[in-house]
Order: structure tokens, then C-alpha cells, then sequence
């Protein structure tokens, strides 16, 4: 028997940097805001011994504990589903401040093409250029719109950046609050190469924090100390911008956030047009609480957004077979694959050091920034050297054909493990109608609730894609004096086995048709006025980029949405 | 590389475990422990100061110090001939040549013995409901055998098949033949009934690559030894002003049991 509690205005459901942005936001303004968070708490003396490559990146301290809940996968719907029984393809965050703790800090604003990726296609190659199946919408948004929300995330986690932006890429109107990242010889040597042949490479804007830094809600840390931890770690000295040193300390100081940590939410409960709150269980006893409230706010990562509305029965849930309904819908994620490895002889490089968003990047054959009317895929992908930290257990570089084992491969790995640079490329991720998420009929959570269902494949797209843009990289590689270079120009099937990013999106798209959307340009559900689904589950479909920024910016506006929502209840567009 | 002209730290102490592991069964007693102790000085050079690489200490035959033996090197979840031939498999993959050490002289071994009777071993974090169906390469691990299962398993397997191929335990047999067998499992290439042999065989190489790498806290990178040998500085708290060096900079490593000392 659930206990009811009493109401409240606000209820938040999951704790990272949507969650947390939110309830800044609202708790500023005065408004009193319940934080349900499933995992732990968390703050930065967790991470005293967080230098440990085994425990943090291959075990996965941060993560979700997958015996509890993981998702089911499949590459098509002629395959049965089955569980992601170990961690591989990408990682899922847990606990406060949830994915926010583990990132890389890598701060990309999206491309003004991708809000309308549609039109645009049309617009410049004919309705024809789109294929069959691919489901690429304009998000009802544009660029311009969205701009001052970039601009309120950059200045709350203090992107470092260059002070003035390549012609290719979307226009600031206010610079980067602090510089950019130190440029190391390798990112020298790629930017370089780059400026040679034409292209416009630049520092990756970064949340890495680049020097002391106070925000504007009167947050103050220190500068990144290029330890090498970042991606899978948190950050000891807090300079990594996370939800649980920059905007969950503000909302807490107002004495407004009522935060709830190891609450899972298994419901929302609705009439079909209004959400009246939650159902979630306090996960230590086991005890369920009903939590009404006027607004619910889901703010998880996608799987959890998707799951959540599908288990409650909340919207219309996707049916591939007749393209109707949207909770489920444009499944998209992130095209890697397309690199080029550059090796010296004659020298090393300081591989160890690094941060998660160290390296320089261009974005040339980014977007549209290209003309594709010869190319049998749209959009494209960043293309960056990076310098992360490189450890010891999950990076052997050596030379292709290397045996994996034994005297060569131990000689071969030794030699050359600071003697290689990698020219990457982070592809664009198309949405096609066959890309979906749905409830697994068989398989289920430690609660008994069916897992989310994935099913997901790459396409023509992605692989020409790929091809096209490692010959960019090898161009590139070519020119930063290495010894000799190694191509990789070639994908075949997703496999959820090996990790390639935890850059998953859509499911509740965002958009200005109902009938396809899950949500309007606020995040405020079509089928729900009093219920706002934010992250990177709006997104229609995954650019050349790090969706982190735009995550945000979103969220920024969702809060503003949600304030005129209180002041003025009603639909927002 | 570094350290290569360095003294491997402990060979007489591995000739002496193996001798107590291949008597302990039958022969208990009062010499074969002494010796065991006497090879251990040295073996333990985690003693705070981190100025100085480790030396490698010749067997003096005098009794050691408790402080300095290491009591992590015991077993926690393998029998004997499953640790001898895991110690054996891990040196092939990783063995020990000019630049340094090889598996055994890490102490890998140990390590993934303390990682299989950890909740790693019984895939504590991991996804191990029904039902278990016949799966796409595409879709990952679908076996209801949990990883200490599989690596006990193959280990016995490793022996089984060199038995019945030639004539002699794995840790017996010579290197080259080593090899072979463990190209056999890594291929697929053995009539183990019910055994996954390749699938066993990664699992195996990663546990081996983890031993040689991660901080020496779990029992293996014996003396910070694998990351020595490609100059790797484990856990230094900062690198600002090295980042944008040209040249490449070489120090000695620490391990987080230096950071409890430094904070």
C-alpha cells in the first residue's frame, strides 16, 4: 500500500544536469521543487581515490548497476531482443548528478542546419535526396530561437573556448566566459595539417574548467589540473563542470529543492490529460510513495524518459509497422568509426596526460557545411584530435595486424604506446522509421516492469558516411609528420558489444506536429500540458557533436517554459 | 623503454611458490615455508616513499619482516592446478622479454584470482536473469555461466587438452606448445564438449591485460612494474605544467597507495 504525500507545485524525476539546470532555475524564482532522484548522493570527496582505471572505467563504478535494469537490444524486428547483460556499447549514469558525473566536458553547440535539417535538405538537393525510411524532421526550433539558452549553460559551467567562432558553425552573441584548453604539440601538429589543406580547426569548447572561474549564480571553482581522469571518473577537484558542483548547490541553498535521493519512479499517474504526480519507491525498503503534483518533470536519461511514459501509459506509443504514434519514435545515436591512426618513430608524446576535453576539432565536414549532391548520405561529422588521458588497460595502440597476444603484441604495445596519434571523426546519426524503443515483452527490471527494448541498426548512410569521412582524416593524418598512417574507413553492423558512445537520443522528439512529436519546442507534452520530458530524448535525430550543450540549452529553455506554464497554465506554442 | 636494463624484481621467490605449490598438498611443513618466506623480501615495495623505483633485493635467505612480506599473495577462489595454469596462460600472453616483466613476475595471476572471488567473478553488477536464448554476435555475452565459472572451467580445460594432446599439464608443457594450445582455444579449435572455449579465452586475455595494468592495489602491476615498462605515471594529481611540453617526460609512477600518504 503506497503512502500519499502531501502535494506539491513541482516534481522532478531524475537528477542530472536536466534535473539539476531546472531546479535551479525554478527554485530561484521562488518556486518549491521535489527532486526524486533512484540513485545515490554524491559530491567530490567520492572521488578521493578516483585515479583507478580498473574500478571507474572497466568496472564501471559509476554506472548503473545492471543487474537491477538494463535495456534489450536487437538489430531488427526480425531478431528476438536480448538483454545488454555487461556494459559495451555505451555506459548509463546513475546516481546524482547522473550521466552530468561522468562526461567528457566536450561542449558543442549544434549546427543552425540541424534544427532544420529538413527544409534545408529540400531546400538545396530536392525532396528526393532523403531516402526512403529516413525520418529526419525539423525539431520547431531554430538556431536563432534557441541561441540565448546556449548562452545561459556556457556561462553557469564556464565553457572555456577561443574568443571568436569558425564561419562554419552557428553564431554566438556572447564569447565564451572563459579561454580556451592548453594546445599540446600533437593538437599543434593536426591543426596545422588542417590550416594547410583549407580547413578551420579549433580548440573544443570545453567544460574542463580552463581557469578559476565564478558563474553567475556565485559558483566559484578551480582550474582543470589535465590529471587524465575525466570520461568514466568524476572530478576530485570539482573543475569539471557536473551538475552536483554548479546548479544542484544553487537550488539547494534557496532551502526550495526537497531533494530525494534513492527514490525510483515506477509511474505517473494520469487521467490521460493531465499527470496528477508520481508513484516511486524508496529503493533501501522498498516502501512506495505517491507523490501528487501540479507538474511532473521527467528528466532522465532516454531509455528511462521513454520507459517511464510507456510503462505509465502516458502518450502514444510508436508503431513502426504503421508510422503512427510518437513516444518511441526517431531512436538515434552517434556514427563513429571513421579515423586514421598517425605513428612516429622518432618520437613520444605525453599520452598519460590529457582531459576530457582536450583537442582540437574542425567541422568542414560537419552538417552542410559540404555540398553532398554527389554523396549517397546527408550530413556528416566532426573530425577532432583528442587527448583524454591515455590509460593503460583499455588503450594498446599498435600497428593493424598486430598479433593480440603474446611477444609481439607485448613489444609492439610498449613501443608504441605514446608513438600514436588518432585523427577521429564523431559522426552524425540519421533517424530511420525501422529506429525505435519499445517495451521488451519478456524481459524484466529487479521490480518486475518490462525493460526498454532497442532496436537498432546502421544503415547505407552511416556506412558511406563513414567511408567519405575517413579518407577527411586520413588527409589530415597525412600532414602531421608521422612515420606512417593506418586508415579505418569501414563499419559493418551496430554491435552492442564494443563501447563506442554514450551519445543515445530520441523517443520523445520534439517538433510542431502532435501526431509526430512527443513534445513542443518548451519539451511540454502535446498529450499532457502539465508534463515536461527534457534531454537528449527530444532530440529528432544526433548531430556530428557531443549533445551535452544543446541537452542543456534545452533544458534552459524547458525551465522558462515551465515558469510561464505556473504563471499562466495552458498549452506553450 | 625504462627500466629495461633493470633487475626483474623476484625470480628466486617464484621458484620457491612453485615449489609450495606443487608440494603443499602432500608436504607441509616447517623448510618449505621458511624458504617460501625467505624468497619474499623484497617482493613488497610499497613503503611510502616514491622517489625511488622499488629495488629488486637479492634472496638473502634471512627471514623477512612481516611488514614487508606480501600477504596478498594467497588464493582466494582458484584451487592449485587452476592457479598453476593461469599463472602459466597469463606469462604466454603477456611474457616476460628485454623491456621487463612478464605476467607472472605481476602477479597476475593472483590478480585474477582475487577478481573471480570478487563480485566481478559472480557478475554482480551484470544482467543474469532468464530466460538465456541462442544470440547475434551483435548482442554480447548470452550464456548463464557466470565468469568464475568460465575461467575455473577453461583452466581445468587448459589441462585437459594438454593431457590429451600431449601428454602433460599446461604449466609442463614448453612454451611453443603453450602457444598452440592457447591458439587452439582462442579459435575455437578444441572438442572440449561444453566448453566455450574462445569465449573463455578473452575473457582470460582481458583479465591478464587488466593484471599487468591496473593500480597494484589488486594484486597484479607487481611494484608498478607493467606501467614502468611503457613509462605510464598511474595516479600523479596534475599535469598542468607538463601538458604542453615537446618533449616527452618520464617519471616515476604512484600508485593510490601513495595518495593515501600524500592525500
Amino acid at each position: 500500500m503506497a503512502t500519499k504525500l502531501p502535494k506539491v507545485p513541482i516534481v522532478i524525476v531524475g537528477m542530472g544536469w536536466v534535473g539539476g539546470i531546472i531546479a535551479a532555475e525554478l527554485t530561484k524564482a521562488g518556486h518549491s521543487v521535489v527532486g526524486l532522484e533512484r540513485g545515490k548522493s554524491r559530491n567530490t570527496q567520492d572521488y578521493f581515490h578516483v585515479h583507478d582505471e580498473l574500478r571507474y572505467a572497466s568496472r564501471y563504478e559509476l554506472m548503473q548497476d545492471l543487474s537491477k535494469e538494463t535495456v534489450t537490444f536487437r538489430n531488427s524486428d526480425k531478431q528476438r531482443a536480448l538483454p545488454m547483460r555487461s556494459y559495451g556499447s555505451f555506459l548509463l549514469g546513475d546516481g546524482l548528478g547522473g550521466a552530468g558525473v561522468h562526461w567528457n566536458g566536450q561542449y558543442y553547440r549544434f549546427l543552425p542546419y540541424d534544427f532544420e535539417i529538413r527544409s534545408k535538405t529540400i531546400e538545396r538537393y530536392g525532396a528526393k535526396k532523403i531516402p526512403e525510411g529516413m525520418a529526419i524532421r525539423d525539431w520547431g526550433i531554430t538556431y536563432d530561437q534557441l541561441e540565448p539558452y546556449y548562452v545561459k549553460f556556457e556561462q553557469m559551467a564556464g565553457i572555456g573556448g577561443e574568443p571568436t567562432t569558425q564561419p562554419n558553425v552557428g553564431k554566438m552573441s556572447k564569447p565564451f566566459p572563459v579561454g580556451p584548453m592548453k594546445k599540446t604539440p600533437a593538437m599543434k601538429l593536426f591543426e596545422d595539417s588542417a590550416k594547410k589543406l583549407g580547413y578551420h580547426p579549433y580548440v573544443i569548447p570545453s567544460a574542463n574548467l580552463t581557469e578559476l572561474y565564478k558563474n553567475p549564480d556565485g559558483i566559484e571553482r578551480a582550474a582543470c589540473q589535465y590529471c587524465g581522469y575525466c570520461e568514466r571518473f568524476g572530478c576530485e577537484y570539482g573543475a569539471k563542470s557536473d551538475p552536483v558542483v554548479t546548479v544542484l548547490p544553487v537550488a539547494q541553498k534557496t532551502g526550495k529543492l526537497d531533494l530525494r535521493t534513492h527514490s525510483n519512479v515506477t509511474e505517473i499517474l494520469h487521467d490521460g490529460k493531465r499527470a496528477m504526480g508520481v508513484r516511486y519507491v524508496n529503493t533501501p525498503t522498498g516502501e512506495e510513495y505517491i507523490q501528487p503534483a501540479d507538474i511532473v518533470i521527467l528528466s532522465s536519461y532516454l531509455f528511462s524518459n521513454v520507459r517511464l511514459l510507456l510503462m505509465s501509459k502516458l502518450g502514444k506509443p510508436y508503431d513502426p509497422k504503421t508510422d503512427s504514434g510518437a513516444v518511441g519514435r526517431n531512436y538515434a545515436y552517434q556514427v563513429n568509426g571513421a579515423s586514421t591512426n598517425v605513428m612516429y618513430e622518432d618520437r613520444e608524446f605525453n599520452m598519460a596526460m590529457g582531459a576530457g576535453a582536450l583537442g582540437s576539432s574542425l567541422d568542414d565536414f560537419n552538417g552542410d557545411n559540404f555540398d553532398h549532391a554527389d554523396l549517397k548520405f546527408l550530413h556528416g561529422a566532426n573530425i577532432r584530435f583528442t587527448q583524454t588521458g591515455l590509460r593503460p588497460i583499455q588503450s594498446q595502440p599498435a600497428p593493424m595486424g598486430t598479433a593480440k597476444w603474446g611477444a609481439e603484441f607485448k613489444k609492439q604495445t610498449l613501443h608504441y604506446a605514446n608513438r600514436v596519434l588518432t585523427v577521429a571523426a564523431q559522426g552524425s546519426s540519421m533517424p530511420y522509421r525501422h529506429h525505435y524503443l519499445d517495451l521488451d515483452p519478456e524481459y524484466k527490471d529487479a521490480l518486475g516492469q518490462p525493460l526498454i527494448r532497442l532496436t537498432f541498426d546502421f544503415e547505407d548512410q552511416d556506412r558511406e558516411l563513414v567511408t567519405y569521412i575517413a579518407g577527411k582524416t586520413k588527409e589530415i593524418a597525412d600532414g602531421m609528420g608521422g612515420t606512417k598512417t593506418e586508415i579505418h574507413d569501414s563499419i559493418k553492423q551496430y554491435n552492442i558489444v564494443p563501447y563506442q558512445s554514450t551519445h543515445n537520443t530520441g523517443g520523445t522528439i520534439m517538433g510542431s506536429d502532435p501526431k509526430t512529436s512527443v513534445v513542443n519546442n518548451y519539451l511540454q507534452m502535446w498529450d499532457a500540458e502539465n508534463v515536461f520530458i527534457c534531454g537528449a530524448s527530444a532530440f529528432s535525430h544526433n548531430s556530428g557533436f557531443n549533445p551535452t550543450a544543446t541537452v542543456g540549452a534545452l533544458a534552459y529553455r524547458a525551465a522558462e517554459g515551465i515558469a510561464k506554464y505556473i504563471a499562466k497554465p495552458g498549452s506553450l506554442v | 623503454m625504462a627500466d629495461s636494463k633493470k633487475e626483474p624484481p623476484h625470480q628466486p621467490r617464484d621458484e620457491s611458490r612453485r615449489k609450495f605449490l606443487k608440494y603443499s598438498g602432500t608436504a607441509i611443513g616447517g623448510v618449505v615455508v621458511g624458504g617460501v618466506i625467505g624468497g619474499l623480501i623484497g617482493a613488497n615495495g610499497k613503503n611510502g616513499k616514491t622517489e625511488e623505483t622499488p629495488p629488486a633485493q637479492p634472496d638473502t635467505g634471512k627471514p623477512a619482516q612481516a611488514a614487508e612480506r606480501d600477504f596478498n599473495q594467497a588464493l582466494m577462489f582458484f584451487n592449485q592446478d587452476q592457479f598453476l595454469a593461469a599463472e602459466a596462460a597469463a606469462e604466454r600472453i603477456y611474457p616476460k622479454d628485454d623491456s621487463g616483466p612478464g605476467a607472472k613476475e605481476l602477479g597476475v595471476a593472483f590478480f585474477i584470482d582475487h577478481q573471480m572471488a570478487s563480485s566481478y567473478g559472480l557478475n554482480g553488477r551484470e544482467y543474469m536473469s532468464p530466460p538465456f536464448y541462442k544470440s547475434e554476435a551483435t548482442q554480447g555475452y548470452q550464456l548463464s555461466f557466470k565468469r568464475r565459472e568460465l575461467i575455473a572451467l577453461g583452466l581445468d580445460a587448459l589441462n585437459t587438452y594438454s593431457n590429451d594432446k600431449l601428454q602433460k599439464a599446461f604449466p609442463d608443457l614448453a612454451p611453443e606448445d603453450q602457444d598452440k594450445v592457447l591458439g587452439d582455444f582462442e579459435k575455437d579449435a578444441v572438442n572440449l564438449k561444453g566448453v566455450p572455449a574462445s569465449t573463455f579465452f578473452s575473457y582470460f586475455l582481458n583479465l591478464t591485460i587488466e593484471g599487468v595494468y591496473a593500480d597494484p592495489l589488486y594484486g597484479g602491476n607487481k611494484n608498478m612494474g607493467g606501467w614502468r615498462m611503457r613509462n605510464f605515471p598511474g595516479n600523479q594529481m596534475s599535469y598542468t605544467n607538463d601538458i604542453e611540453k615537446d618533449e616527452f617526460v618520464k617519471m616515476e609512477p604512484l600508485s593510490l597507495s601513495d595518495h593515501l600518504e600524500i592525500g
